[in-house]
């Protein structure tokens, strides 16, 4: 079976500054690949290579097979790749199914909005992800940040994407919040979508991953099965193994 | 792994109990509504011709000219841009034509269209100009608008030698298109503006394509969040440009009526008349920060200025009260606006 996602030896320089080298990856349907780092480490430059919103420089990226390079995020979209970005998933004034379709709108044959079909699909397909809003004309304001960040992946998964890409969706969020957030990565995970996940929290990564690409300073510090590494060492190798033990260390001499 | 999601119950708590005012959220025309009946009602008692049909005839065609123009600043404004060369374009375009019409002899109707080419170049030139430098289109449109305002009096001074230009009603064409932009039509004996329709009509237009099309649900996307919205493939430089040389092509329209109904125009017209625009939008519902508002509240915040511009002077009293009144009602407007939008933006986490 092909991925749905290979990159390998991907690279991006910002004139003299380079964001990212060297780093390889895949994401499978029905995997969740998680990609770890802490800020700077390079996370976003990947993901906004996989999302069209810049253009690597270095190494392969293929979809399904095909060698590709992205002008624009609507050409990522036309290749099924979905990005929801953590604080700009959604407008926060316009209605929750006015959101859901945007960029899609329905539209009758007269070619005005088709408001009907549109609530009513956006009831259906939140409700099928679980969520079960009974006003899709409010403003998605009014929802908290986990069903914000729910309407955007349930729009992702009724658009047909095969690749769903979520940066930080649970980094503002409070433990009950993220779990929920993070019980609808498992369902678009279980439908058949490929997820790549980034997020500087080990113990949200673990619970739903297959795979986790650590980055550290714009390279892969290391890449794993789930299978090859616990939960204790990931967090270790996240937050720099040895130097924080050396820092632990530190702490300590203080305390005392 | 599968996983049998329940609906989060918290949701259904908070929702068992809408308030009035969640709900007159989504209706952002709302406080204009109410404002235009007060003034309304306060005209219609204090004095005597505010309520006769010629009373209406008049702040009716006070209300049109300024409302062509703050519908399209209000679908600009919702789209997150500002014009500040709006006032002057419509005197721009009027001189275009007339320049046209009586130094080369051009038919008006063929007038017209250059000027309309003219008009809606210009607004391109703004949009573009915004969306390519990145920078805030109040110091773009600043720019545009003393540009507008140089060439509008340094060419009339040129080719005619004064800052007017007149002798329209002896042109080809000035009957016909004076029919469709400056006749008037009867009701109950007493004859009415064609230019009202002309607002009536753009209003319906605007608030058609802003609520119920594809296009409409753009603008408020790229007024409201210009980088999600491209995320999910909204062409936010495109609809930005289109909304430029809407306003443009509204202040062709204005230009044209008021060039066909006076057969003169002075180079120095329209200066100003922007910030009325903008008024008008930010009474109707429209948050200066974009991404919400009304096409149909502009057109009632135009209402507004109209009745109590003609008011006042029905009453008797200085027109200087009309500026205390406007400075009251916008800023209670902006109170108001900010409150309905805080409401509808509650984060809740």
């Amino acid at each position: 079976m092909t991925s749905l996602i290979e990159v390998e030896n991907i690279g991006k320089t910002y004139g003299s500054v380079i964001a990212l080298s060297d780093v390889s990856t895949v994401v499978n349907a029905g995997e969740v690949t998680c990609v770890l780092g802490d800020n700077g480490a390079g996370k976003s430059t990947l993901i906004k290579i996989l999302a069209g919103v810049h253009q690597h420089d270095q190494g392969s990226f293929k979809v399904e097979g095909d060698e590709v390079r992205f002008s624009s995020p609507r050409e990522a979209l036309d290749h099924g790749i979905a990005t929801v970005y953590q604080d700009l998933a959604v407008v926060p004034l316009m209605s929750v199914w006015r959101n859901f379709f945007l960029g899609s709108e329905p539209t009758t044959k007269f070619g005005f909005l088709d408001r009907k079909k549109g609530r009513e699909i956006t009831k259906k397909a939140l409700s099928d992800m679980g969520i079960d809003l009974r006003d899709v004309e409010q403003p998605v304001g009014t929802l908290s940040g986990g069903e914000r960040q729910c309407v955007a992946i349930a729009r992702a998964v009724y658009f047909g994407a095969k690749v769903l890409i979520l940066d930080e969706p649970t980094a503002a969020l409070g433990v009950k919040q993220a779990g929920v957030v993070l019980k609808y990565v498992a369902q678009a995970r279980d439908r058949g979508l490929g997820v790549v996940l980034i997020t500087h929290n080990p113990h949200h990564a673990y619970p739903v991953g297959n795979r986790f690409l650590l980055l550290k300073r714009g390279r892969a510090l290391g890449s794993y099965e789930k299978s090859e590494i616990g939960l204790e060492e990931l967090t270790r190798q996240m937050a720099g193994g040895a130097e924080l033990e050396a820092l632990a260390h530190e702490l300590r001499g203080v305390e005392a | 792994m599968t996983v049998t999601a329940k609906a989060p119950p918290v949701a259904d708590e908070r929702l068992s109990k809408p308030r009035l005012l969640d709900q007159l959220v989504v209706r952002p025309e709302i406080g204009a509504m109410l404002g235009a009946l007060l003034v309304f009602l306060f005209f219609s008692v204090v004095t005597e011709q505010f309520l006769s049909l010629g009373g209406a005839a008049t702040w009716l065609d006070d209300a049109s000219m300024l409302g062509i123009m703050a519908v399209a600043v209000a679908l600009l404004m919702i789209g997150g841009e500002f014009d500040l060369s709006a006032g002057v374009m419509t005197a721009s375009t009027a001189l275009v034509t007339a320049l046209l019409a009586t130094q080369l002899g051009l038919n008006v109707w063929l007038a017209l269209l250059v000027s309309l080419a003219f008009a809606l170049a210009v607004g391109a030139l703004n949009g573009w100009l915004v969306m390519r430098t990145g920078l805030p289109s109040f110091i773009v449109t600043l720019g545009s608008f003393l540009a507008l305002q140089g060439l509008n009096l340094g060419v009339t001074r040129l080719v005619t030698g004064s800052v007017q230009v007149s002798g329209m009603r002896a042109t080809a064409g000035y009957e016909s298109a004076g029919f469709l932009f400056a006749s008037t039509f009867q009701i109950g004996g007493q004859s009415f503006y064609v230019s009202i329709i002309w607002w009536a009509l753009f209003t319906v237009i605007a608030s058609t394509v802003l609520v119920r099309t594809k296009f409409g649900n753009w603008i408020f996307a790229i007024g409201g969040a210009a980088q999600s919205s491209r995320a999910v493939g909204v062409p936010v430089v495109r609809s930005k440009i289109l909304l430029f040389m809407t306003t443009a092509f509204a202040a062709w329209l204005v230009g044209s009526i008021n060039i066909l109904r006076y057969a003169s125009v002075q180079a120095n017209q329209g200066i100003g008349l922007e910030f009325q625009y903008i008024i008008a939008a930010v009474i109707g519902g429209c948050l200066l920060t974009g991404g919400f508002g009304s096409a149909v509240g502009a057109a009632i915040g135009a209402l507004i200025f109209g009745m109590a511009r003609q008011g006042i002077v029905y009453a008797g009293w200085n027109s200087d009260w009309f500026q205390l009144f406007l400075g009251v009602m916008l800023l209670a407007a902006v109170l108001v606006n900010n409150m309905l939008r805080r409401r509808a933006e509650r984060v809740k986490r």
